[in-house]
């Protein structure tokens, strides 16, 4: 769809005012997200460990992430000598931005009935939407690696490989995890794989629960988050490529990494947890011919969606709660499980997620021809069907892993010996 | 000698999942978040308890009419293993003797407690105090006046709940 198809806002000056509030909110909200889940981290993992957190900033250290964004914008911006000036400030630029800009395609609510018309609630619904995040969030590895390589340090460095080769091996099994969606969806935009997930009446993680596993594990090594934090790694690397960091860069490099855990909790509520739609119909809705509608009658007309500021708000709820609910399972993760070995990592990515994201593909493709093929149209007994297949794939996958020595890595016994 | 050897059973699947240690760890982890047990001291809000044996910064006791215990014997410079004591002794016109000077470096100090185990007459302690801090370095230098004027509770350098540290 084109942005001119759009109800009432359809161009001029009014959808770019409305384009740059939208973008000025967004980013004010992920900020204070980011700030906000920094702080979540540290209480989270305070509670996990029996300790208090930060609570002496505010009432319950709420004001915490304001003291420390203070704290770094007035330290001591350090320059090593031996550095590459351009690259060492670029890196942290180059880290920030694609984290950010990655929320710009992801839909976080129904739309906004306004005096002009109805107001998509996205930045950008662009037709490529799961391409463009795939694309930018393979941008985000190069202010790492930019970052490790200018820091001249042999840490820094030793991060900054890792997180090269981590990030191409993930993104692999990402990708490919994410071909059961679009196939599932017959599109890439954001905005259609959410209405389609309403129209089927089930959200994607139940007919594709195994693409939503391995999506998930994928998403935890793209993010460089623990059990897959190779380039930081601090009990091996210090902190891994951002060691030579202090002060305000050294904040960017945190904000890179809360913002890509934000867009990776976004994108997993929205392809596989129906985004912003609430269980039920009431609030299905999806932009068909200039109009929105909320299905289709017997014989293929479209029923009208009725808007409502209320639905707007509901739905924005839902998907907060959806995101939020990703954001805490990564820092209960991550205060849980200890940090794979390099070679596991690389293991772990290679030769189990890449065959069996592969193999899923094709069961899903088969499945779908199939169902096609004897008669059965995309809706809930489709869903159902897929969910059978896929929960069989799901208990197989987790059948393999469960066996002892599977995430063995190379250097490891049995396996390597027999 | 012979060499004992024994003979491990290899681990069973059970115990060698990742998935199940992973969802096990999960679950402990969980638990804590829910309910978190806290150990924390909010210390200067709550007062944290020391120990009856904690050894801190010196206390003189004095007599009832305000003259410190001490009889300037010279017992603790002597004992003192960091030599932080400074003792000049006098002795007044009815025949006692008394401290001088009597200064104590809390920098050199050890709090070994020795001082006050020396002592004959129970004059210098060592107290159950720890909030020392000032704005120069020679404030912690401590006169006899500052010594006597301490009021926080001296160490009994024992338990009494345990008294042989059982």
């Amino acid at each position: 769809m084109e942005n001119s198809q759009i109800v009432g806002v359809e161009d001029g000056m009014v959808f770019y005012l409305i384009t740059v509030l939208k973008i000025a909110t967004v980013f004010g909200v992920i900020m204070l997200t980011v700030a906000y889940t920094t702080l979540a981290e540290r209480r989270v993992s305070a509670f996990i460990q029996d300790r208090l957190g930060p609570n002496r900033v505010g009432p319950m250290g709420l004001l915490q992430p304001i003291a420390d964004g203070l704290k770094n914008l007035f330290k001591e911006e350090t320059l090593p000598a031996t550095a590459s000036k351009v690259y060492f400030l670029l890196g942290p630029m180059l880290a920030m931005i694609p984290a950010l800009v990655t929320f710009a395609v992801i839909p976080f609510a129904a739309p906004l009935p306004t005096s002009w018309g109805a107001v998509p609630m996205i930045i950008a619904d662009v037709p490529i939407g799961v391409l463009y995040i795939l694309a930018l969030s393979s941008l985000g590895v190069y202010g790492v690696v930019i970052a490790g390589w200018a820091s001249n340090n042999k840490y820094a460095f030793l991060g900054a490989l890792r997180a090269s080769a981590q990030m191409i091996s993930y993104e692999v099994g990402l990708g490919l995890s994410l071909i059961a969606v679009l196939m599932l969806a017959g599109n890439v935009t954001l905005t259609e794989i959410v209405w389609k997930q309403q129209q089927i009446g089930l959200w994607f993680a139940f007919p594709l629960s195994l693409g939503f596993i391995l999506f998930l594990i994928c998403a935890f090594a793209e993010t460089n988050r623990l059990p897959f934090d190779m380039p930081e790694a601090e009990s091996e690397l210090i902190t891994g490529f951002h060691t030579e960091y202090s002060a305000m860069k050294f904040s960017m490099f945190f904000i890179a990494e809360y913002a890509h855990m934000l867009t990776a909790s976004a994108l997993m509520a929205t392809l596989f947890f129906g985004g912003w739609d609430l269980p039920g119909s009431w609030d299905d809705m999806f932009l068909y011919d200039g109009a929105y509608i909320s299905g289709f009658s017997g014989d293929g007309t479209p029923i009208l969606a009725t808007l409502s500021l209320w639905k707007t708000l509901a739905t924005f709820l839902a998907f907060a709660t959806k995101t939020g609910f990703f954001l805490l399972l990564y820092i209960w993760i991550r205060w849980t499980l200890p940090r794979f070995r390099y070679d596991q990592v690389m293991e772990l990515g290679w030769k189990i997620i890449l065959p069996i994201a592969l193999g899923y593909a094709m069961i899903v493709a088969g499945t779908m021809l199939t169902l096609y093929q004897i008669g059965i149209d995309y809706g809930f007994v489709f869903g159902l069907v897929l969910t059978l297949v896929s929960g069989l794939c799901t208990l197989g996958f987790v059948f393999l892993v469960d066996r002892g020595g599977t995430i063995g890595g190379a250097a490891s016994g049995r396996k390597a010996r027999s | 000698m012979a060499i004992k050897t024994t003979v491990l059973t290899r681990p069973k699947m059970k115990e060698t999942s990742y998935l199940r240690a992973a969802l096990k760890g999960m679950k402990i982890t969980l638990a804590h978040m829910l309910n978190p047990k806290s150990v924390t001291q909010q210390y200067p809000e709550v007062e944290t308890r020391l120990s009856p044996r904690w050894r801190g910064t010196h206390r003189m006791e004095v007599h009832a009419d305000g003259r410190p215990k001490c009889v300037a014997c010279g017992l603790c410079p002597t004992v003192c293993p960091a030599n932080c004591i400074r003792l000049v002794g006098g002795e007044d016109d009815q025949g006692n003797r008394y401290p001088v000077v009597y200064e104590i470096d809390e920098f050199r100090c050890i709090f070994c407690g020795m001082c006050q185990e020396v002592c004959p007459v129970e004059a210098i302690h060592v107290g159950q105090d720890f909030e020392n801090a000032e704005y120069t370095r020679d404030r912690f230098v401590y006169d006899l006046d500052r010594l006597m004027n301490q009021d926080h509770p001296t160490s009994l350098l024992w338990d009494p709940t345990d008294p042989k540290s059982e």
